[in-house]
Order: C-alpha cells, then structure tokens, then sequence
C-alpha cells in the first residue's frame, strides 16, 4: 500500500514534468513587436492600407488629427490584453490611476486589468509579473515597487515581446522599459513640497522631516535629493534633521510619524511624498497635542485629505491626476505594441506626449489643494 | 474503506502536489508550460532549500524564526563584498560563511545557555535584519555583473530546467537519506521525542541541536545568495517573511510542532502544493487579497484534517472487535471463584 501510493506519486509527478517539457510556452504569433516603416514617416492616417501582420483589425488614431505632422500616424491595434501592476493593491492613489487606464483602454478598445501584491515590495511584484508573463498578456504597465529587483522580470517580459511602460515609478534599468509616465517634473514636485512646509511653518523656520514610502522607491528617493538641494540653496531657516520610512503602510507610516515627535520635540514639520504616508501622518497628528503645533504637507489625495485640511492640521497638500498616469501609460503601451516608435511622440486626448531622451514622459504641472478648493476634485 | 485505513498524512501530500500539478495542466492552459515551471521552481526554491534544513529543527523541537534574516544579511554580505572586492565567487563564499556564523550563534545560545529557541530567534530576527542595515544603509551597489544574474534565467545546459534544480535535488537527497536512512536521523527524532531521554540513551544532544542550527544558517545563507540572483539585487529588505512559508509548508506536511514528527518527501510536497496552487489561482485571476485567504485555510485544514482523522481512527478502533472475539471465544464476564467445599 505504501509503496503503491509512492509509485503512484512519482508517475504522477514524471507524468506532468513530461508534459511540461512537450509544450511550448512562447507568445502567439498573431502580435508583431517589431516596428513597422509605416511608424517612422509621418503620414496622414491610412485606414485602407494595413500595415501590421496578420488579421488584425486596424483603428486609426484619431487624435493625430489635431496636432499637426509632428506625430506618427501608425495603426493602434485593438483586443489588447493589458496587464497594470501596481506597487501595490489596496491604494487608492493606484486605484484613482487605474480609473484612468480604464477609460484609455475603453477608448482603444483593449481590456485591461490590475494586479498586484498586498506588500509594496518588488520581490512580491515580481510574482505577478511573472504570471502575466506566462498568461501571454501584450503589455505590461507597471510602477516599480523596487527600483532594481523588478528589473530581471521586466527584461523576461521584454524578451517574450511583451510591451513594458513605466509610470509613476520607474526601474534604474532603462533598457527594461520602453517609457516612463512621470505626473511631473520632479524639480517642481520637490520645491512645491518645501515651500508648502515653509509658508505653513512660517518665516522663522525651525526643524523638519520626511516619511517616505519604501526605501527602494526611485521617485520618491528622486524627489528627496531634490528637497535636500533645495533646501540648502534657498531655505536657510529650515533644518531636515531625519528621513523614515513607512513603506507605503498606513500603520507604520503612523507608528514612524509618532518616532519622530518623540524623538525630535523641536519638530516643526513633517513632508511626506506618499498619499498614504501624509494621510497616516495627518490623521495622527489632527488626533493629538501636536495639531497646529507640527505642521504637514506632501503629496495627498483631496478625498483622503479633505477632513485634515478642513480642520486646520493641513494647511496645503498637491498631487496631480493620478488616472492621467494610468490613461498615458496605456495610450504609450498600446502605441508600442501596433509598431509606433514612441521616441517620435504618441498622441492622446488631442494631445502629444513626446518622450526625452531617457523615454520620460512629462504629465503636466503639479495642483495644489488647499481647504478652499478641495471639493472641486473627485479623487 | 482499505484505503482510507491506511492514510497516512505524510504520504498523502506529495500526491497532492502532483495532482493540482495534473490538474492544473488541464483546467489553465498556460500553468504546465515550461515557462510556468520556471517561475514556480524559482518562486519555491528558496524557501524549499531552508525548509530541508528546517524539518531537522522542527523534528527536534526546535524552531528557527530567523532564516529571512540570516538570508537577508548573507545577500548583504555578499553585495558588500562584491562591491569592495568586484570578485563574485569570493562574495559568494562570504555569503555562506556568514549565514553558518549566524547559524552558529543561534545554536550556541540555545545549547550553550540553555535558552528557548523561539525567544532566541525572535531575538536573533531582529539584530540579523538590524545589522543588514549597518552594513549597507540606503545606499545602491554597484550592480552585479550579468554572468552572474543570468544563472536565473539561463537553463542549465540550455534546456529550460532552471539551475536552482541542482542545488534542490542535491540538498534534498542529502538531508533526505540523513533524516530517515542514518544514525543521526534518528538521533534527531529520539531528541524530539524527548531530550532528557535522548541523553540518557547517550545521544550528544547539544552537538546534534548546535550541528542543526549551523547547517540551518548555511542553508538560509545558501537561500539568501539564490535570491540575490533571481533579483539581482542585495538590499536590507529583502528576504522578507520566508520563515512563516516554510514553517507553515512543514505544518502541511504534518511535521509535529512540538517534535519526533515528520517526513522530508511530505515537506517537499507541501512547499510544491503551496507554489503550485498559488501559480494556479494567480493565472486564473484571483487578487493577492484571494491568495492570502486561500493558503491559510488550507493551513487550517491541514491542521484540522490530521486531527479529525486520528480521532476517527481512534473511534473505530474502540468499535472494533478484539482479537478474541474474531476469533470466535466466548467471553464469559469473570465471576468469583466457588469457595472449595470443606
């Protein structure tokens, strides 16, 4: 009996490895990843000509219209599978920005999905990229939890054909992805947070910090060098005296922001470049001795906001359309996939949006929220 | 109805590896893919190469909470060295020394001072994580050459089998013919059964627990240079939480927590059912919040199941006939004996 069920286990186990070894796991041919010559000349939308291999039913994109013979008027394919994976589920600045990418893949007829671990970490990450690897989606958005550690999957990705966009944060390996969405400059996502901090601690200064997300974070890691020179080159008064961590977690964000007014009581105010750490930090402070005392501010949601810059703990807060994030990763990665070289620029929502020479595509400016005009925003 | 007298736990879990691996194949058609059972190979391999060390420790009653740390500092270590040395093999064997030292210490506080390992290593989680951080800081390395990162991704001898296949099959044969084919594997069980009566019996009880933790450490350390590979990177963060997967993975398999108990093949076969079904569930969609549900009910049943069928076992046996009885001997209630006549 024992060795039966044994046998039985080993058949069974050599049974599917050799199955395994019997299919072939390579992406379908139906999508091309190569460029076609249509993409690189500019040529006014051609809907009779096809260009793009096999049976595809061709869109034209009907924004090129608008903008001149600047943009490329390549054919974007429709019935595209997408896959968004964010840093993490359960945000509701992810969330906002899938919102977006909805409405880009409603428009361009693909279907999308978001997926994504509990935990911002890129190991977690890398599970669900792998899975979307393997169910053979054609494009990959995805704002890296882990600057580095996503980056051999995302080269797995690339090499099965797969389409791989960045957005709001992006991998050090460039050659991984094919453009990052960034919301804005982060010169000015960084000297916006400092002289909201300085208008609200007022012209005498004193000590601040910043609770940040993850460690591994590249844009929030970007936006605090830039703090840093800032605030030596033009903000003599202010003093950064620490730098914590709270992992895009809302209790650990609350536990850091507690740790560091207990341990500077000189504190005047705390920056916080995450929506969940400024909203972690707001809440504990509007519930304890220190509201009004220790000024916040960093980048929020107005929904998650509102109540802490009604009652005063907040005097200013800025982010920017998070689903601008979602619906530009979505136009670029689809534009990619149909062959568009997205270095000559893509088109969306009657505008062009034209990388840099590292693949970055700039949003727009940054938006303030204060109490007066946080009810015109519905994310 | 044979059948199920003779389950046994243990020896039922590598066959339900096999079927969700069976299963799966048809009810997704991308899960049975060479490509899919690269990602699962490399998903399970670290945690599988700690649990070999692991099932020793749990068998014989002890417990080490600390193998993400020790993982976690032996990558560190090994970018360290990498970044101030540039030579990869001498990093690497930096790497394994320093998972054996922290090994070593949690081995010599428990045997030496006599101290519970679970406090030990609860202890030894936090200051290993602690020092990964002292070590590196915030700080970026140097990135790690490709002929070193593409061991992930290339198979071995050009097929699809990735290369940590050889360091499971040699690690787990190993700890396997020692557990249950050597002196020293029964040492280690007698010592779970009952220390005090180990050392009676002459079993050198505290070389056979400080010998556990050090190859435990070489293994973590062992885990935390195969991670570093498949992630390319070494940070203080990484190698977060691989102590619960392995410790809930020996549960499943029916490795007793308080020792004398367990089986190597069902181990194996738990850390392979708990990557296959996760593999399964992800690529038919289900959300991370899903999985998290998933893997602990299944660890609550796995728990419950063994429990319910002893008891089961256990009622059947007080049902059944006596030896006596089949046999067909009348069994006359005992009466007194007749006083002898005077």
């Amino acid at each position: 009996m024992r060795t039966q069920l044994t046998r039985f286990a080993a058949a069974g186990l050599a049974v599917a490895m050799l199955a395994a070894c019997g299919s072939d796991d390579k992406k379908a041919a139906s999508t091309t990843a190569a460029p076609t010559t249509a993409a690189a000349a500019p040529t006014t939308t051609a809907a009779a000509t096809p260009t793009t291999a096999g049976g595809d039913t061709a869109t034209t994109a009907g924004a090129t219209e608008g903008s001149g013979g600047a943009a490329p008027a390549g054919d974007l394919k429709t019935g595209l599978t997408i896959a968004v994976i964010p840093k993490a589920i359960n945000n509701a600045y992810f969330d906002a920005a899938f919102v977006g990418a909805q409405k880009a893949c409603e428009e361009l007829q693909a279907t999308c999905e978001q997926v994504g671990p509990t935990e911002a970490t890129g190991a977690a990450q890398t599970e669900f990229i792998n899975t979307e690897i393997q169910k053979g989606v054609d494009a990959i958005v995805i704002s890296a939890a882990d600057a580095d550690s996503v980056t051999p999957s995302l080269q797995q990705a690339k090499a099965a054909g797969i389409a791989v966009v960045t957005y709001d944060a992006d991998v050090n390996d460039t050659s991984a992805r094919l453009a990052m969405i960034k919301p804005t400059t982060p010169d000015l996502i960084a000297t916006s947070q400092v002289k909201w901090i300085s208008d609200a601690i007022g012209p005498e200064g004193g000590e601040i910090a910043i609770l940040s997300a993850a460690a591994t974070a590249e844009n929030q890691n970007a936006w605090i060098d830039l703090m840093k020179k800032d605030l030596a080159a033009n903000y003599p008064k202010l003093k950064l005296v620490d730098t914590v961590y709270g992992d895009d977690d809302a209790a650990t964000s609350a536990d850091k922001a507690a740790a560091l007014l207990q341990a500077h009581p000189d504190l005047k105010g705390i920056i916080s470049p995450t929506t969940v750490g400024v909203a972690a930090t707001a809440k504990y402070i509007s519930g304890s001795e220190y509201k009004g005392k220790v000024q916040v501010t960093g980048l929020g949601l107005p929904s998650e906001m509102k109540s802490y810059l009604k009652d005063g703990t907040v005097k200013t807060v800025g982010l920017w359309d998070p689903g601008m994030l979602g619906y530009l990763g979505i136009y670029a990665a689809v534009n990619a996939v149909s062959g568009n070289d997205l270095s000559a620029g893509f088109a969306a929502d009657g505008k062009t949006y034209t990388p840099d020479a590292d693949g970055i595509v700039i949003v727009g400016p940054p938006a303030e929220f204060t109490a007066d005009n946080v009810d015109q925003y519905a994310f | 109805m044979r059948l199920l007298r003779h389950f046994q736990w243990d020896k039922f879990v590598p066959v339900l590896a096999a079927a969700t691996l069976f299963i799966g194949s048809f009810q997704h058609e991308k899960f049975l893919t060479t490509g899919n059972m690269t990602f699962l190979i490399q998903s399970i391999g670290e945690i599988l190469l700690i649990a070999f060390s692991m099932t020793f420790l749990i068998v014989a009653g002890e417990i080490d909470l600390s193998v993400s740390s020790i993982a976690a500092l032996s990558s560190c270590a090994l970018g360290y060295t990498w970044q101030h040395t540039g030579n990869i093999p001498v990093s690497v064997f930096v790497a394994l020394l320093v998972g054996t030292i922290c090994g070593a210490i949690n081995g010599l506080l428990v045997t030496r001072l006599g101290l519970q390992s679970l406090a030990v290593t609860i202890g030894t989680l936090a200051l290993y994580r602690g020092l990964c951080y002292v070590l590196l800081g915030d700080d970026r390395l140097k990135p790690f050459p490709t002929s070193f990162t593409s061991l992930n991704y290339k198979g071995l001898l050009g097929t699809w089998v990735p290369y940590v296949v050889v360091l499971l099959v040699v690690f787990g044969v190993a700890f396997g013919i020692t557990l249950h084919s050597t002196r020293l594997g029964r040492w280690v069980f007698s010592i779970g059964q009952s220390k005090d009566a180990a050392r009676f019996v002459g079993i050198p009880v505290r070389r056979v627990v400080l010998g556990l933790f050090v190859s435990n450490g070489f293994m973590a350390g062992l885990a935390g240079v195969v991670y570093t590979i498949r992630f390319a990177s070494a940070r203080p963060d990484g190698a977060v939480g691989m102590e619960l997967e392995v410790i809930a993975a020996a549960l499943f398999a029916g490795v007793s927590i308080f020792g004398g108990v367990g089986t190597l093949w069902a181990v194996t076969g738990a850390v392979f059912f708990f990557g296959a079904i996760r593999s399964l569930l992800r690529l038919n969609d289900f959300t991370a919040n899903e999985l998290t549900i998933v893997t602990g009910s299944m660890l609550l049943l796995s728990v419950m199941i063994p429990a319910i069928g002893g008891r089961i076992n256990t009622y059947r046996a007080s049902r059944a006939p006596t030896v006596a009885e089949s046999a067909g001997v009348q069994i006359r209630p005992h009466t007194d004996p007749q006083p002898a006549n005077p």
